[in-house]
């Protein structure tokens, strides 16, 4: 796990590009970040974000208009990319298609003037990493898309990057493979003690897979943190929308001590909720609370908010109880279902809702 | 052929095969037929005011080679003939390789512009077929004769004193050679580099490639379908050409097409003339065959 050393980082990071006519486009923002060494972290956000921007300011393909990109504490910013020990795994793959598996993979090493010997064994190396030895001699046209894959990844690791990075790379996979890729990635990181940063837009990828987490959105991190933090304590309004479900509730602050704040609800009710860092707000504020961290309780049972019943949804797992509540809104609350368990909530029937401790968090809007 | 087994698409192949008819007819009335005919004459007695008479003789080949001497009658090996052709081989060598050393850059250039902007500069790249090659060929003369355009700027801003000549000279052979070919180098590049992945380029720099490498290792593979395809199109036609040795060479320095048509024409051995027709195309195909189990193997697994 993430040894806290920092291998690479962005600091005030800027990226304009010239668009059509008049207008530049801002696709990076002063966009500030450290990255551990030996940590998978995931960069995430909706298509547009500025993510592959800036692992590609990372690996050298485009320079930042401001800013440095520190390696070790080198500014590596000005440097092309054959002279930063950085490898990519492209979202295309872009094998050579004239190599075999092998020459594919060997094609760095060479690069690097490595003698034969030490290439063939590291060649031999990877393809075992990677667990493709059968197939060092075919022409990567006459592979699947799982094995491009992982012919990708050891072509990438064979010259032993300081860093890996990930461009989408299971993005063109099928749902099985992506889930067998998303293990095999998490053992072949484990294995090489390499850094990874992984570009994704999706959440549930980034979820299982990263040790941290930025999510970005228009060229801006909005939050970094491990999966577990940014689920169950987003800081802003995009984060808890772009992770996961999630309800809003307005509230007004009446008292707040250390990370926590009281805030008072629309329909009276007054609940603790949690602080982003360095965040003492005052009057009016949004806060957010998971639906599986809420639960359903008969109407007349102490409760922090109360509602109607609209719709229960049943989905083999859980259940999903979509409630309109009666301060205005709506709530929604996901149960785990248990064997004949039936909650025997009705539809159209009033019932109240309890929040689990520091289930809610304010948001810094 | 997993597709002729569907009924439908068997008589759908059927009848789409009569779509080619009138094409194969007329390469056969107009290309195969003179063809068989020149053989025929190759293999004839030349008459002594041009055309043939009608008895067999292998003389135009031999004569192709040797001479025979008037007094004892006994054949000499005499190279004229083949330091013509020798020559002309040099010369499309020349040609082909200099188109591509232009034609690559250009085509690459055309490539990465973006795609809006590519069929323009293909549009640019045909703009010398618009006009005739005889009167481009002449223009250029117009342009290197002694007093043409080149001398008279070299002298104006007065790097030489008099005159270079350039005109009826190798030189402006390969000139206009050059000139007239080089079109078909970079058409047939610009369409290999057209489909390359430029993503490919960035996987090399990322795996510690120079400029140069990349180049080496992974464009210029990649790109040698149109690379073996432009250099056919430019070699052949340079190989035969007539018109522009024969008014920038201005007749001193003959190529192959210039001493073939001197045989139909001023020379009236017609079968001498049809024998050096064939023996031309005999190289090419030689060349050609060489040239494909060469390559073709490597050409499939670039694919």
């Amino acid at each position: 796990m993430a040894s806290g050393q920092t291998a690479i980082a962005a600091k005030g990071v800027s990226k304009l590009f010239q668009g059509a006519g008049q207008d530049t486009v801002v696709a990076l923002d002063k966009v500030s970040v450290a990255i551990r060494e030996n940590e998978f972290f995931t960069l995430l956000g909706p298509s547009g974000c500025g993510k592959t921007t800036l692992l590609r300011l990372i690996a050298g393909f485009d320079f930042p208009t401001e800013g440095e990109i520190l390696l070790h504490g080198q500014d590596i910013a000005p440097l092309p990319p054959y002279r930063r020990p950085v490898n990519t795994v492209f979202q295309s793959y872009a094998l050579f298609p004239h190599m075999s598996v092998a020459q594919n993979i060997a094609f760095g090493l060479e690069m690097l003037g490595k003698s034969r010997a030490e290439t063939q064994a590291r060649v031999s190396a990877m393809l075992k990493l990677v667990r493709m030895e059968e197939l060092r001699d075919r022409r990567t046209s006459q592979i699947s898309g799982g094995q491009q894959q992982r012919v990708a990844l050891a072509r990438a690791l064979a010259p032993a990057p300081k860093v890996l990075l990930l461009d989408e790379p299971l993005s063109a996979l099928d749902y099985k493979l992506r889930k067998d890729m998303q293990i095999e990635l998490k053992r072949l990181q484990h294995e090489t003690g390499i850094t990874f940063i992984f570009v994704t837009h999706d959440q549930e990828e980034a979820l299982t897979m990263s040790d941290r987490i930025a999510v970005m959105n228009r060229g801006r991190i909005l939050q970094v943190g491990s999966p577990r933090d940014i689920y169950d304590r987003p800081s802003e309004r995009f984060v808890a929308n772009f992770i996961g479900e999630t309800n809003f509730l307005d509230g007004e602050v009446t008292g707040v001590s250390g990370a926590e704040a009281r805030v008072k609800l629309a329909d009276g009710a007054v609940i603790s909720a949690g602080l982003p860092e360095g965040l003492a707000p005052a009057g009016r504020v949004s806060i957010v609370v998971r639906p599986e961290h809420a639960r359903l309780v008969p109407p007349g049972a102490p409760a922090d908010l109360a509602g109607r019943l609209e719709t229960a949804v049943y989905f083999g797992t859980d259940t999903h109880y979509h409630v309109r509540l009666d301060g205005g809104g709506a709530f929604t609350v996901r149960t785990q279902n248990s064997r004949g368990g039936g909650a025997g909530f009705a539809e159209g029937e009033p019932v109240g809702i309890v929040l689990e401790p520091s289930a809610a968090q304010v948001l810094r809007d | 052929m997993a597709s002729a087994a569907n009924p439908i698409e068997a008589v759908q192949m059927r009848r789409n095969r009569w779509l080619s008819l009138p094409a194969v007819l007329f390469i056969a009335a107009f290309g195969i037929g003179p063809l068989i005919l020149m053989l025929i004459y190759s293999f004839l007695k030349a008459a002594p005011y041009g055309g043939v008479e009608w008895s067999f003789t292998t003389d135009a080949y031999v004569y192709f080679l040797f001479q025979r001497d008037i007094f004892d009658d006994t054949l000499q090996f005499a190279p004229d003939f083949l330091i013509i052709y020798l020559r002309s081989f040099v010369f499309a060598l020349i040609t082909t390789a200099v188109c591509l050393l232009l034609g690559f850059p250009t085509a690459y250039f055309m490539a990465t512009r973006p795609p809006a902007q590519r069929n323009w500069w293909v549009l640019l790249i045909t703009i010398p077929f618009w006009s005739n090659l005889l009167v481009r060929t002449l223009a250029i003369m117009f342009i290197i004769r002694d007093q043409g355009l080149l001398n008279g700027f070299l002298i104006w801003i007065g790097i030489i004193d008099t005159p270079i000549t350039l005109l009826y000279t190798d030189f402006a052979i390969v000139i206009g050679l050059l000139y007239s070919y080089l079109p078909f180098m970079v058409l047939p590049l610009y369409s290999s580099l057209e489909k390359f992945d430029f993503r490919l380029v960035e996987a090399g720099f990322d795996l510690y490639a120079t400029r140069r490498q990349v180049l080496w290792r992974i464009i210029i593979p990649l790109a040698r379908p149109g690379i073996i395809a432009g250099c056919l199109l430019v070699f052949i036609p340079a190989l035969g050409a007539y018109v522009t040795p024969l008014i920038l060479g201005g007749g001193k320095h003959l190529m192959i097409g210039d001493l073939i048509a001197q045989q139909f024409g001023s020379g009236r051995n017609w079968p001498l003339g049809s024998a050096q027709a064939f023996i031309l195309m005999a190289a090419v195909l030689v060349a050609l065959l060489f040239y494909v189990r060469n390559t073709s193997g490597k050409v499939q697994h670039g694919r």
